[in-house]
This record gives structure tokens, sequence and C-alpha cells, in this order.
């Protein structure tokens, strides 16, 4: 007779991400109820994502941050002691005992202890205000002593990818924050010389100063808190607060006691099973050494997670002896750190017989290298400030294809090309390991957006690297409507824009060959790229290829009206006019016949010229001091305002002048949509700045700064984004909102829904535009410097070049010819265009 | 379908195919009528009424040229810049209404660019004009 064998006895020390990992693989292979598996962790709570961990002073919650999902343990009877650590191994009774004294008697023992944190002995290294990286407790106890008041200046030890995002953790507390790294330069073990200086120029950008080749002697304390760091031959520095993020070590303590063998730089030894010199004793991730090497990241952790767990659930079930092997890793990694994009594939400190190909802008803080063996296959790269090349790099790394042109390759892809290699087999997340088929296969089965694709295949949860990847598998694999332009560009205008921005294309063909989905071009994607090329070339719009791609409202730099016919408008910046521009105007008007009104954004339309009248009314308005009022473009229309402190017996700054300024600086920015703009000299808001895309309101202190106001079909109130601005803070901050929305908004999309469309709204706006959370903030400002500097009339450049006025005829080849579809009726004293029952006996 | 009489159609030059812009039109008036003459990317040229038949305006040659798939067919097209309605280059009907803006047979002879007379309300793409 059959007898049911006993429940194969399981514990695990440790319920980090690696030792949850292994519990989720044994679930997933049906292992759990034939085990009786308790897990036994130092930590008061489950497995959290701690790659995400400095996303905690971002406002994730410890809830937010947890891998366990709900009534996972119960579910598969799995026994968790929390808060307890695992204090001994008895081996000869197969028995570990915790810190409380209980004693678990076990079958197969899995050790998943991670690594600790090292903290260099220097004298004053434990005393009070001192802390280490890695656990949310750290966090909590980090944020606590950095909430009192003595504390201003925080500083970490060590400059490598733990220690930056530790100092991102006290930027985001408001301390002022230093990075001490000992080597001399950051992050020296992942990138050469040049990627960390352009990280360092980000990184330093962002406010965080950073100190190198400094080796730190001591903490010195006074009153209770530190009070400086100590070096070697160099000025000591203040310091209030001190957090150490030198590195890791593997947390091997219990199997050392145990008499477990231990690799030579510390690390249990485990085989490609990995099992120990014990048969009985597993161990994973980081505390684990295979074949003497160390492996600091999830990725390699979870497929050691996944083999074990292969091998415990073939002996829970009898079935026979899997062949999965743990086959090593490479450390190739793509990280935000502090919003910089940092990457690297491979190594670039071993190479031998390489050529490097590198491409450096000290000014953009943008680094890339590429190193290719003779036989042209990548052997490593390093990408900094601009990674959107890794997933393809990474791709041909693995893949040891050669690569024929490998400079294309860092050119190529942002996002990268899911059908560049359509290898069903080839990875797409490397943390989970999912390949490309198992997404596609997913997105067959109709997830159609990223969150159900990654409940699905689990891609994209680790560290999100991949997220592009998906992304752009979604684009092309979905069946779907498309998120793109239109059915020549499967991207939308904001990856365009940064396609174009990046690669420095400057022409239409060149994107359409480069990244469109189908040939030609079409009315919404032409004056899409001519509106981006516009914004980042701040050029005349009209000359070669970009006459055939502008909107016809900005090819004949008027507006259409119903009839064909077009009406003028210049510029009156701040709704300011002489008497002398009111005359000139008026003259024009009279001389031209057309009809005038004085529109909602302060100035005067002129309606019912002809396209051949158009140059010689210009030649008129400039030569009478105007310019262009760009009323045709998607670009900054006009800046209201009030009379504001000049005369209001209630203004308190002087609104007109500030609304001239800002008229004056936004002109023809190119946008993703038209800008409107006001200015009010009080609280009373007489320039209803509350419902332009940007309002300045005045208070005592200076100005209020209100974005994402609308007017039109549907009305939305401004969101305040700053207070009390001194006129620099109030224009570096417009600079930013404007040139950010032009990065990023969607075709045709009012600052209104723009925001309403971001995750986190003006919360996420403020973060970027006065925090600089991202580290745009000198970039986009240097994009708006350039747009000012560039800027001319577009009427008088057009009227300066015989040939740009070629196209401002009604016929070719009959120029005198009026055409006799305009007809006109005289109403009030002024023309407007004749309707279809006053046509009867005119001209058709 | 009617076919033009080669015989009987009389062409007229309108103006240097160099004058033109690629990827967009310029209006020309034959015997009166307005008609849009487009220069593609290709080379070819096409020409349809200039009159938008959804405003009555004379404004189809200030539109902007587009490609688009139908049923496995690439369609040229130009978009009315008033309400932006497309209408095919080949034939000038409409693609999003029922509107007819006529089209014309349209060549280029020694760098002039020629219209043929007779309007067929059938659409007559270059192919077809013999």
């Amino acid at each position: 007779m059959h007898r049911t064998p006993p429940p194969l006895r399981i514990v695990v020390v440790g319920n980090g991400m690696v030792g949850h990992r292994l519990l989720t693989a044994l679930a997933e292979l049906g292992a759990t109820p034939g085990a009786a598996i308790t897990v036994i962790a130092g930590e008061p709570r489950p497995a959290y994502d701690r790659v995400a961990l400095s996303s905690w002073f971002a406002g994730r919650s410890a809830e937010d941050l947890s891998l366990v999902e709900p009534g996972f343990f119960a579910d598969h009877g799995i026994e968790v002691l929390l808060g307890d650590p695992a204090a001994a191994i008895d081996r000869g009774s197969a028995t570990v005992t915790t810190a409380s004294g209980r004693v678990l008697a076990y079958d197969r023992l899995v050790l998943a202890t991670g690594s600790r944190p090292f903290v260099p002995p220097v004298p004053g290294h434990d005393g009070p205000g001192c802390f280490t990286y890695r656990t949310i407790g750290d966090l909590e106890a980090i944020a606590t002593a950095a909430s009192r008041p003595a504390v201003e200046r925080g500083v970490v030890v060590g400059g490598g990818l733990l220690g930056l995002e530790a100092a991102n953790a006290l930027l985001q507390l408001g301390l002022e924050t230093h990075v001490v790294e000992f080597a001399p330069r950051l992050m020296p073990v992942q990138l050469d010389e040049g990627g960390s200086a352009a990280l360092r120029r980000r990184v330093e950008h962002l406010g965080v100063h950073v100190h190198t080749s400094c080796a730190t002697q001591a903490i010195e304390h006074e009153r209770g808190q530190p009070a400086r760091l100590a070096f070697d031959g160099r000025d000591p520095l203040p310091a209030d607060l001190v957090v150490f993020s030198a590195g890791i070590r593997p947390d091997d303590a219990l199997a050392r006691a145990a008499g477990l063998a231990v690799g030579e730089r510390g690390g249990i030894a485990v085989d490609d099973q990995m099992r120990t010199s014990d048969p009985a004793v597993l161990a994973i991730g980081e505390c684990a050494v295979v074949g003497g090497r160390h492996f600091g990241l999830v990725a390699p952790g979870y497929q050691m997670a996944k083999v074990a767990a292969a091998h415990l659930a073939a002996q829970v079930l009898g079935t026979p002896e899997p062949t999965d092997r743990f086959v090593g890793g490479d450390l190739s990694t793509k990280l935000k750190l502090l919003g910089v994009e940092v990457a690297n594939v491979g190594s670039v400190h071993d190479l031998e017989g390489c050529t490097s190909l590198v491409w450096d802008d000290p000014v953009g803080a943008t680094y890339q290298r590429l190193d290719v063996d003779a036989d042209g296959r990548v052997r490593a790269a390093v990408l900094v400030g601009d990674a959107s090349a890794f997933g393809l790099v990474l791709d041909r790394f693995r893949s040891g294809d050669a690569v024929a042109a490998p400079g294309e390759l860092l050119k190529a892809t942002a996002p990268p090309d899911p059908t560049a290699a359509p290898d069903p087999s080839a990875g797409v997340c490397s943390c989970e390991n999912v390949s490309r088929g198992a997404v596609c296969g997913a997105i067959a089965e109709g997830c159609d957006t990223l969150a159900a694709l990654k409940a699905a295949t689990g891609a994209g949860t680790g560290c999100g690297g991949c997220i592009p990847l998906l992304e752009g598998l979604l684009r092309t694999e979905s069946t779907g409507t498309p998120p793109g332009v239109c059915e020549h560009f499967a991207l939308t205008r904001a990856e365009l824009y940064d396609l174009i921005r990046v690669r420095r294309h400057t022409t239409f063909a060149e994107v359409l060959d480069r990244y469109g989905a189908a040939a030609g071009g079409c009315e919404v994607c032409k004056p899409v790229v001519a509106s981006i090329l516009a914004s980042l070339d701040n050029g005349y719009i009209l000359d070669g290829e970009q006459a055939a791609l502008q909107d016809s409202n900005d090819h004949f730099l008027a507006n259409i009206q119903r009839d064909g016919t077009y009406s003028v408008v210049p510029r009156v910046p701040g709704g300011e006019i002489t008497p002398a521009g009111l005359i000139a105007i008026g003259e024009v008007a009279r001389d031209f016949d057309l009809y005038t009104k004085i529109t909602g954004g302060q100035r005067i339309d002129l309606l019912g010229a002809r396209v051949e009248q158009l140059p010689a009314i210009w030649r008129r308005l400039v030569d009478a001091g105007f310019e262009s009022g760009h009323a045709y473009g998607k670009s900054l229309r006009t800046v209201k305002s009030c009379v504001g402190s000049s005369w209001c017996r209630y203004g308190v700054q002087d609104s007109t002048s500030m609304a001239i300024l800002l008229e004056e600086r936004y002109r023809g920015l190119r946008s993703p949509h038209k800008i409107k703009m006001a200015v009010s000299g009080c609280a009373r808001e007489c320039a209803e700045a509350q419902s332009k895309d940007v309002g300045v309101i005045a208070t005592e202190r200076g100005w209020n700064l209100w974005v994402g106001g609308n007017g039109g079909m549907r009305p939305r109130h401004a969101e305040l984004l700053a207070e009390d601005l001194d006129d620099a803070a109030l224009i570096r901050s417009i600079d930013r909102f404007l040139e950010y929305y032009v990065r990023c908004a969607d075709r045709l999309q009012r600052t209104a829904s723009w925001i309403e469309g971001l995750d986190g709204g003006v919360d996420h706006v403020r973060q970027v535009v006065v925090e600089d959370s991202l580290g745009l903030g000198a970039e986009l400002e240097a994009a708006m410097a350039a747009h000012v500097a560039a800027y001319e009339c577009e009427w008088a450049a057009t009227l300066e070049r015989p040939d740009r006025l070629a196209r401002f005829v009604t016929y070719v080849n009959a120029p005198d010819e009026p055409d006799p579809t305009v007809v006109f009726v005289r109403e009030r004293g002024q023309i407007r265009p004749a309707r279809s029952d006053e046509l009867v006996g005119a001209n058709r | 379908m009617t076919l033009l009489d080669a015989e009987r159609t009389t062409w007229t030059a309108v103006c240097p195919v160099a004058h033109l812009t690629p990827g967009r039109g310029a209006a020309v008036l034959v015997d009166g009528e307005a008609l849009a003459v487009f220069l593609l990317a290709d080379g070819s040229v096409r020409a349809i009424g200039n009159i938008d038949p959804c405003s009555g305006a004379s404004v189809l040659s200030r539109g902007l040229v587009g490609h688009t798939e139908r049923e496995g067919v690439t369609l040229r097209y130009v978009a009315s810049p008033l309400r932006k309605q497309r209408f095919d280059l080949d034939t000038g009907c409409g693609l999003d209404a029922d509107a007819d803006a006529g089209s014309w047979p349209v060549r280029v002879v020694d760098g002039f660019v020629e219209v043929g007379r007779q309007a067929s309300p059938w659409g007559n793409g270059p192919e077809t004009a013999p």
C-alpha cells in the first residue's frame, strides 16, 4: 500500500528579495503543499523591494514597497517568523535556533541572509547620528534624525551606486548633501573616467557636493551628534548626520559559526546547484559565492533562487533531479540615480584587444562608451546621462553577435526597437528572466497595458529597466489602437521629441526614414515633426524641406478664414500700444480695406487679407515697428496684463512691464499647442491669469506663478506652482515649465490636459520645475536661452528674401488675377465675407 | 469609365515644375477655372480642383499632402486647410466626405507642368491619361 511520505521540512533563513523569490518559485512549482516551510526573518516586515528603497523618501510607503501578495504565506501554508533572526545552526541535529530561543528542525536549510553594509572601522563610526542604508528601518532612523532642527548637513561615505542612492535620500529630506568617496571618482567599479565625470557633473548640478580621493579617518562628535569628518591630509568636512554606504559584505556569520565552507573574501561557498559544503544546506543571493564570485545584484540572485527552488521542488515531489544550474550572470545594470540614467554592460576594466567608441558631451553631461573586440562583438559599455541604448547594447553583448556598425548601436534606440531582434528567446526582463516570446504571448492574449503585462509576466517588476522595452513591444505587438502620432509613427510626440533632440535629426525625411512605420507622412505627423524641429533649431521655419511640412497657417504666417482669406495679427506685447502704433494699424487696415476687431488677448486682428496682399501688409506693419504676433502658430500668443502698480491704486507690482518682458522672451516659441499667458498686478486678478497656461499674479513680496489654466471649450482653473518669486526666479520657473511642456506634451495638448495626464499632476511639475528633481533645470533653461537668442520676426525674415515671397500669390500662372470666390459685403462700415444667400448674381 | 481622347485633349502649360515645392501644391488658373497642382515627393504631379467642395473656398492647393493605406493601396491626398477633409489626389474624391473636387490630367513636358483641359468627374490619374 502506498503511504504518503512526511512533508519535507524546509527552513529558509531570510526573507529579502531573493529569499522571497525562492518561496514564490516553490509555490509556482506546486511544491508548497508537500513541504513544511518555515521562514525566519530578522527584519520586522516581510520582503520588500530593496532596489527601490529611495522611493520611500519620495512617498512610497513600506506597504507600497512590499513584494508579498496579500495572503501569500497563508495560502501556501508557509510559517513566517518576523523580527526573530536566526542565531545558530546545529548541523548535527539539523536544527536552527532563533534569537528568541525557538528551535526549528529542518530536512533542508536555505540561507538567504543577504549582505550587511560595510562600515569602515574609523573612530566614531558607531556614534549617534551615524547610519547605514539598507533596510526600511535604516530609512526610518535617518528620516527621524534628519527632522531635528539642528541637522542641516548630511554626508554620505561612499560614492558608489548605493552611496548615490543614499545621497538621493538625503536630498529628498532637504539636507545639504555631500558625498565622500575614497577613489578619485564616483562609481569606480562600474564606470570609467569619462562616465564618472559626466555623472559627477549631473550629480553636482542637482546640488550634491562631491568630494573624491577622501580617506575618512574619523567621525568627530560634539553635543551628541556628528560634528565633522576628518580626512587624511585634507580639511575636515562639517556634518550633522553621516550615512555609511561604502559597499556590502556577504552576511556569512551564521554559516561560518556552523563550520560551512566560505569563500576567500567571505560569502558562503556553493556549487552551481546552490549547495554548500553540507548538501542539506543551500545558500542563495548576496550571502553566497559561486566559484569564488559574489553577485551583488538582484537578477543573479533571482536566478539562484530559481535553481534552488527547482531542486527542492524535485525533492518534495519525488520527481527526477532537474538539470537547472546557475550559469552565472554578468553585472550589467541600468539605473536611475538621482534621476540620472547610468548603465554599464560587462566591465570596462578588463578589456584587451578592444576598440573603444566614445561619445562625450560635456555640455549635456552625457557620456557613452562602447567597447568592441576585433571581431566586432560588444564587450562592454558605459552610458551616463542617456542610457536609451542600453537594451540594444545589452542584447548584442549577451548574444555575442558581431555588430557591423557599432556607432549606430549607441545612436540607435530610445526606446529600443523590439523588432530589431525578433528572437523569441531573447531576454526582455533580466530581473525576472522573462523572454520576448513570453511578453509577446501575453500581449497576444490581451494584455494591452503595462500594468496588465507586469501582472501577467512579472516583467518590469524588478529594477524597471526594461519598461521602455515593454512599452515598445506593447506598441508594436498590440492589435489595439497604437498610441503613436499617426499611422506613420508608432511613437508619441514626446518620444519623437527626445529622439530628434538627442540624435540631432534635422529633417523630416531623416526622422521618417529612421522611425517611421509607413512611407510618406501626413497632415498630422508633418506639422508635429516640423514643430519639434522648430522648437529645437529655432531657425526660420519655411526654408527647404520644412516648407512642405508646416500647417497651412504657418506656411503663410497668417490665419486662414472660412473664405480662404487671411487674418493678420501684429504683436502688441502686454497689450500696451502707443497712439502712433494704433494709428499705423488703423492706416494699414484702411488702406487694404481690412476688417478690424479687438481680440481677447489685447491686440488687434486685421481680417480679409488675400494671400497676395500679405507681404505688402507686413511691410507696412514692420516699417511701423510691429512684428508677427504668431497668431497662426502653435506658439506663444499673448501675455495679457492690467496696468498694475503704474496706474492702478490697488496694484502692488508693475504687471505691464513684466507682461512685456515675458511676451518678448517667449514670442515665437514653437510648442505642442498655443500658449496663453497673463500677468495681474494684484490679487483682484483683472488680467484673468488663472485661466491661462501660465498666469502670474503680483503679491506684496513678488509673484505667484499659476499654471495649467484654460478657457475655451473646457475651462480649467490654473493651479499654483510657486509663491512669492522674485523676477529672476519667476523667469527661471517659466523657462523650465515651458521647455518641459514643449518636451513632454502630446500634439495639440494644452498645458491643462498635459498636467492632468501627468502622473502626480501639478506636484510632479513642481518637483521638476521648482525642485529640479530630474536635474533637467539647467538643460531646460539652456534650451530657452537658445530660443531667446535665436528669435527673429518671421514676417521681417520673409520680407528680406524674394525667394521666400514666391508663394504669396493666388495663382502661380496669373499673379494679377484676384480669387473670384472671395466676395465681401459691407456691414457696419466694414467688410465681411458674403454669405451664400448673398452670392446670387455675384461671380459664381 | 470614360477615357480621355488623347487626340482631342488640349494641354495648357501652367508653370515650370521648378516653381513647385515637393509635397505642396499651388493654385493655377486654366480657362477661368482654379486648379490645385501638386508636386509629389517622387517627382510626379497631380491636379485636382482648387475649390474645397465642403466650404466653397478656393484653398485646396494650400493643404498638406499625406499618404494613407486603404485596403492595401497607398492613397495620396490633400487635407483641406479649413476643416481638414481629405481629397484623393488621383481622383479628387473626398476620403472623409461625400464630396468631389474633380481631377484633371496633368503631365510634365520639358520642365513645364501641363494640365489637360477636360475635367473628368470620374477621376483620371496620370496613369489613365494616355
